[in-house]
């Protein structure tokens, strides 16, 4: 007789072949999505090095043929934009979350959810086409006829609203009921219990919504297109003009074929992925710490 | 006159009508902001509708499906740009879906705890590049490097399937293909994950200890247990594809003249024939057949993320009532 052996054959070895394969397939699907990542990210840096310099961020775009030249109206433009549709959008945004997690039935809840979520759907340059429909093409309510930062920032905090207000949804049912309660017990009316407890324990969470959705905003450009994106080549601070924009220059740079346009394109990339990826990475911490806070008080 | 001479009743009352209007105030103002998220989502149906009016009055429903796109005799038709948004799109899919159950399946399954942590947070950065950078790298990048080693070697060796023949490009379907291959698998990959850790251990540890292999505990448990999750999330990921402009408009070539049987040569879509035409159309025809194809693109994509929020809805169900 021979010695009883531990290999495996027959069935269970083609089982365990099988086995292997699809674990070799799963981690080699992994690595092809982060090399992919490491890949773009490396090919933005390795070409913009070369454009970044004081200029760069000082200087208007390069005279034609020319070179040097920098982006400073479209950053300019790109703060100008975010910060006033930040402004629009996130008040709003607060107000429909307090609104469903406060005073809302279930199922009326549940239905503001799933418009934000439809909204949140929309392809980005459906809103801006919705945006210069009503304050482009036509004046609306005696603004409007043409391109400016009020209507890019509009179509702007349209793309922010459902996410600042799904974020702060998700920290406000975070709030333990035992703070409100307590709040009550003590004869204080529900609006001061909710703007005086609630909000400022949940204004982490509030704070990292917003952060993630500048995040998101600050490269859109498909909703600036027809909303802001014709401009000179100056710095400009009126928001009832248009400006232009980071992510509008990368776009009309990337399709010259002008190498230095070109190479600004990818500079500008760079800091528009710097910056984009600094936001989400420094809200995503900060939100897994207001999560596990929040978590603990229960 | 009474209560007015004791100081506590009148305080208590002005405190009520206080607390009554401040309730009841903060009440109406959240449900106003509530109220305008629906509105806006009415307003943007109803302008877009609107805009696209003179346009669907003018050609009916033949424009769906009439092939000529003509600013210059004025006879616009969206039929080559339906098809390439459903050929760009489900051809995205088709590449994402199986990485990213993979992906999934590898962070949740298989992956040491120490590198789940930040390969899951990469993955979930390349969802934060916005399209406009990847659409960059597409046209600087990945288009020439397409033309010169990746069609040639298609073509070569599995020419005699129709996609892969005709001449290599720098940009066409299959660059747009991949390019919104790469913004789908962030979200695909990380809605799997999920779902895939969701899966209660006890019964992945039961068909273990029935002598599965770890695969075949993956395709008898844990992927049957979350198979409509993942169905939603490749919608998902569909929807995202279906909508983007910038990246397409900037890879695909924007031809006008139809669609060839080749993956290698250009095509175009709903959307980035909207990005590009930002700079101005010329008649008024022009920028209603303009909102017509918007209009198109919004039913498109409003069906798709319908049905991924009802299969959700419906695999919520069925996952509450399991247990």
């Amino acid at each position: 007789m021979e010695p009883m052996s531990l290999k495996a054959t027959g069935r269970s070895r083609k089982r365990l072949r099988t086995n292997r394969i699809a674990q070799a397939t799963a981690v080699f699907a992994a690595l092809i999505a982060v090399s992919l990542l490491g890949i773009l990210v490396l090919s933005v840096l390795l070409r913009a090095i070369p454009a970044l310099n004081i200029d760069f961020f000082t200087k208007g775009p390069p005279v034609f043929g020319a070179g040097g030249g920098g982006i400073a109206p479209a950053l300019v433009g790109t703060g100008l934009l975010i910060v006033i549709a930040t402004a629009m959008s996130v008040p709003i945004g607060v107000l429909v979350a307090i609104f469903v997690s406060e005073f809302a039935s279930r199922r009326v809840g549940n239905q503001i959810r799933l418009a934000l979520d439809v909204l949140n759907g929309f392809p980005s340059i459906v809103i801006g086409i919705f945006v210069f429909a009503l304050v482009v093409k036509t004046k609306f309510l005696g603004v409007g006829h043409h391109q400016s930062v009020y209507a890019g920032s509009f179509a702007l905090a349209i793309i922010m609203l459902p996410l600042v207000a799904r974020t702060t949804m998700e920290v406000l049912a975070l709030v333990p009921n035992s703070l409100r309660d307590a709040s009550t017990a003590l004869g204080v009316p529900k609006w001061r219990t909710t703007l005086s407890i609630v909000l400022p324990t949940a204004l982490g969470g509030i704070v990292t919504g917003t952060t993630l959705a500048v995040a998101r905003a600050a490269g859109e450009t498909a909703p600036l297109l027809f909303t802001c994106s014709i401009a000179g080549s100056l710095v400009n601070w009126d928001p009832a003009t248009s400006v232009t924009s980071i992510p509008v220059t990368i776009f009309e740079y990337s399709e010259q074929a002008d190498r230095h346009l070109n190479q600004q394109a990818w500079a500008a990339a760079f800091v528009l992925i710097a910056f984009v990826l600094a936001t989400s990475l420094v809200s995503r911490l900060m939100l897994d710490r207001s999560r596990r806070k929040l978590g603990q008080t229960h | 006159m009474e209560a007015a001479a004791d100081p506590v009743s009148v305080l208590r009352r002005t405190r009520h009508t206080l607390d009554r209007v401040g309730d009841s105030g903060l009440r109406l103002i959240t449900a106003a902001a509530a109220a305008l998220v629906v509105l806006i989502i009415v307003a943007i149906i109803w302008k877009v509708i609107d805009g696209a009016w003179p346009a669907v009055h003018h050609f009916g429903l033949g424009f769906i499906w009439n092939t000529e796109w003509n600013p210059v005799t004025g006879v616009f038709g969206a039929r080559w740009l339906i098809l390439g948004t459903l050929e760009i799109s489900f051809g995205a899919v088709l590449i994402a879906a199986p990485l990213s159950i993979a992906i999934g399946l590898f962070l949740s399954e298989l992956a040491p705890p120490a590198i789940r942590g930040p390969i899951g947070s990469l993955i979930e950065m390349l969802a934060a590049v916005p399209s406009v950078v990847v659409g960059l790298w597409g046209i600087l990048v990945l288009g020439p490097f397409m033309r010169s080693d990746i069609e040639p070697f298609l073509h070569d060796y599995l020419g005699w399937i129709p996609i892969f023949s005709g001449s290599p490009s720098q940009n066409g379907v299959l660059i747009a293909i991949v390019v919104l291959t790469m913004m789908i698998i962030p979200i695909t990959s990380s809605i799997c994950r999920e779902l895939f850790s969701g899966v209660p251990r006890d019964i992945k540890e039961a068909s273990i200890g029935l002598g599965a292999t770890h695969w075949e505990m993956v395709r008898g448990v844990v992927v049957p247990h979350v198979r409509g999750g993942v169905v939603a999330g490749v919608i998902l990921g569909l929807g995202r594809a279906l909508g983007e402009a910038i990246a397409v408009t900037q890879v695909i070539g924007n031809s006008l003249r139809g669609l060839g049987i080749s993956l290698f040569g250009p095509g175009n879509s709903l959307a980035s024939q909207l990005a590009t035409e930002y700079q101005g159309a010329g008649t008024n025809l022009e920028v209603s057949a303009l909102f017509y194809l918007a209009l198109l693109l919004l039913a498109i994509t409003f069906v798709t993320n319908f049905v991924a929020q009802r299969i959700v809805h419906r695999f919520d169900r069925a996952h509450a009532g399991a247990h």
